[in-house]
């Protein structure tokens, strides 16, 4: 599994590297004074086409006989739930305001991802957003987005 | 003497009782945090640095440093009670602390770590005070050429002790370099990399990559499993924390191990406080009469580790304050954290702020004193904190992370930043490509494309510029060296191979 995981990230990186220096094509690489903003770009993207072959390569000479490092895609999936419950609670942000949208991921992390009750999940839900209230724009003037509620 | 009358400087700023409250609060946070498993003090300095931007850098660095050296002595605390490390630098304790605890010990265990860590950590700051200002002055001789080469050997020392895959590492930094060098180019304003969005034409800052790649990518891979650890009983009463004399007896080459190991790696950019650990750990084995008893629950097994766990610190701070150069991912945030103040790091910024420099040595000093206080009588409390689930303590951690880029430029699209840097940092870690390459990379990134150009500018173009230079010669010589000795070690194992 660690093998398919650096043939994907390696192929992924050497596709970066191939944009990197193709943006960096579009630039001026030598000026009159000097390196124009291409120079360090062409080379860094050369250098990560290169490492990033250098990686596939090497994890597909690896001997199949080795064994590699098991993915848990349970755990990982767990992972991936919480970052879409945040990435979620973001796009809520302009909508229903930071106290609203982070309670309701609160909410979902402590009722659906640790399972603990309703009740329980509500009152950290709702501690932790006031606590944020009282914290940030009360007692340290820091600004938390506000929705279209006002709040 | 010079310094004595500096550092007497320096004391009259840290016992100011608004400097004194700084420094009592940056310790405090440092314990929790060090004794918080899946937070860490990179993580945790860079989700309050947006609060630090209206204090007086001054007292924000001696907070900051709080933490950086407070998490220290917090981490052994997991480790010998869970046998989970508070944070990385903590891994070696586990392995005689908790073998110490299981066999009722757990209490001398602490007071040996809390003791050692003082001792460590103070010699860790007498080095710094000494050293730093001499390399300053030295440093100051230095042009574009000698700091391109400096960068570039402090990049490649990361890269090869930054664990298994130097290719990876290397990839990492590059990665670091890109996204550094995104947004408008200062010498020609030609934008790049900003996909047509307005609101990368300033770059990505820097608070958003280090919260993302280090909380919350630290925080998404600890969500992965929903149970905790079992933690073993604390010890009631500070008697029962005291070591016997016999344990200190026994550990007395320890502290001295870990105080000269820890500040020596400290100061080698990108070696860390996890490398001093373990070659301490190492060292104290090898010269022990009794080497077959590590393992099984010996002090010495955690009075060096813990030593040069804290010493690193003062080392670490050597080459941040003095050539501007990080020698971790801490130490990277710190340093973002005084250019974000509108301070310069490297050769001047001790001789244009000395009461910056020598207030943080001072506050060093007392905060050394603090935490052995903090964590001798009172770490039975601060076990307590473990028993926070886990379900609350992850919220916060996310809420604090968006409330801090946020409140950088009230920019809802930093706060997306910082949600996709999240999910690269998680990625990094499941695929083990190490953060603080990355992290280094995008700090020193700008700085060494301008020391570069620069350079160039300078010889018009013609590259002997960097290698005719004899300081920056030996630098490049130097990086050039470290980055192909892996692949001598590694033709010389094929030989070796093909002969037997």
């Amino acid at each position: 599994m660690a093998k398919t995981g650096d043939i994907v990230s390696g192929s992924v990186l050497a596709g970066l590297g191939v944009f990197i220096i193709i943006e960096a094509k579009g630039w001026e690489y030598l000026g009159p004074d000097g390196p124009g903003p291409g120079f360090f770009p062409l080379w860094y993207g050369i250098a990560m086409v290169a490492l990033s072959l250098l990686l596939v390569a090497t994890s597909l000479r690896q001997r199949s006989g080795e064994p590699g490092k098991t993915v848990n895609w349970r755990e990982v999936g767990r992972a991936m739930l919480a970052w879409a419950g945040l990435a979620l609670c973001v796009g809520l942000l302009k909508i229903l305001g930071f106290l609203l949208a982070f309670g309701l991921f609160t909410l979902f992390l402590v009722a659906v991802m640790y399972r603990r009750p309703l009740g329980t999940a509500a009152a950290v839900a709702v501690g932790i957003s006031i606590s944020f209230y009282l914290l940030f724009p009360l007692a340290l003037n820091v600004a938390l987005p506000v929705g279209r509620w006002g709040f | 003497m010079e310094v004595t009358g500096y550092l007497m400087q320096g004391f009259a700023v840290a016992l100011t009782p608004s400097n004194l409250m700084w420094c009592f609060i940056g310790c405090f946070l440092g314990t929790v945090i060090g004794i918080l498993p899946g937070l860490g003090p990179a993580a945790t300095i860079a989700m309050l640095l947006p609060l630090t931007f209206r204090m007086d850098p001054t007292s924000a660095l001696i907070m900051l440093g709080g933490i950086y050296y407070g998490s220290k002595y917090g981490g052994s605390t997991t480790s010998i009670l869970l046998n989970v490390p508070g944070e990385s630098a903590s891994v070696v304790t586990c392995i005689d602390g908790y073998a110490m605890a299981k066999k009722g010990r757990g209490g001398p265990a602490l007071g040996i770590a809390a003791i050692a860590s003082f001792i460590a950590g103070t010699l860790g700051v007498i080095g710094l005070m000494l050293v730093a200002p001499p390399l300053a002055r030295f440093a100051l001789s230095f042009s574009s050429p000698e700091y391109f080469a400096l960068m570039s050997l402090g990049l490649a020392m990361v890269v090869l002790l930054a664990g298994e895959s130097m290719t990876k590492a290397l990839l990492a930094m590059l990665v670091g370099l890109w996204i550094a060098g995104m947004g408008t180019d200062l010498f020609t304003s030609t934008s790049r990399f900003t996909f047509g969005n307005m609101e990368m034409l300033d770059g990505i800052d820097f608070v958003v990559v280090a919260i993302g790649v280090f909380a919350l990518g630290e925080v998404l891979g600890n969500m992965e499993i929903r149970e905790g650890a079992k933690m073993l009983p604390v010890p009631k009463g500070w008697r029962n924390l005291l070591p016997t004399w016999q344990d200190l007896k026994d550990c007395r080459f320890a502290f001295l191990n870990g105080s000269v190991v820890g500040f020596i790696i400290g100061v080698l950019p990108g070696a860390g406080s996890t490398i001093a650990s373990f070659i301490s750990y190492g060292i104290e084995k090898a010269v022990s009469k009794h080497p077959e008893k590590f393992g099984t629950g010996v002090p010495e097994g955690v009075a060096a580790p813990e030593g040069a766990n804290n010493a690193e610190t003062g080392g670490a701070l050597v080459p941040m304050l003095t050539l501007g150069i990080p020698g971790s991912g801490t130490t990277a945030i710190l340093l973002a954290a005084l250019i974000l103040w509108g301070l310069k790091p490297g050769p001047l910024m001790i001789q244009d702020n000395p009461t910056l420099f020598w207030g943080l040595v001072a506050s060093m000093y007392i905060g050394n004193v603090m935490l052995l206080v903090l964590n001798l009588p009172l770490v039975p409390l601060f076990a307590q904190i473990l028993r926070l689930p886990v379900y609350v303590l992850y919220p916060v951690i996310f809420g604090i992370s968006m409330v801090g880029v946020y409140g950088v430029s009230s920019s809802l699209f930093d706060v997306w930043m910082l949600g996709a840097f999240g999910l690269i940092g998680y990625a990094m870690r499941k695929l083990d490509y190490p953060a603080a390459p990355l992290i280094l990379g995008f700090v020193l990134g700008d700085s060494m494309e301008r020391a570069l150009r620069q350079s160039l500018m300078m010889s018009q173009g013609d590259l002997s510029i960097l290698v005719s230079r004899p300081i920056s010669a030996i630098m490049l010589f130097l990086t050039v060296l470290i980055l192909i000795a892996p692949l001598f070690r590694r033709a010389n194992a094929w030989r070796v191979k093909a002969i037997s």
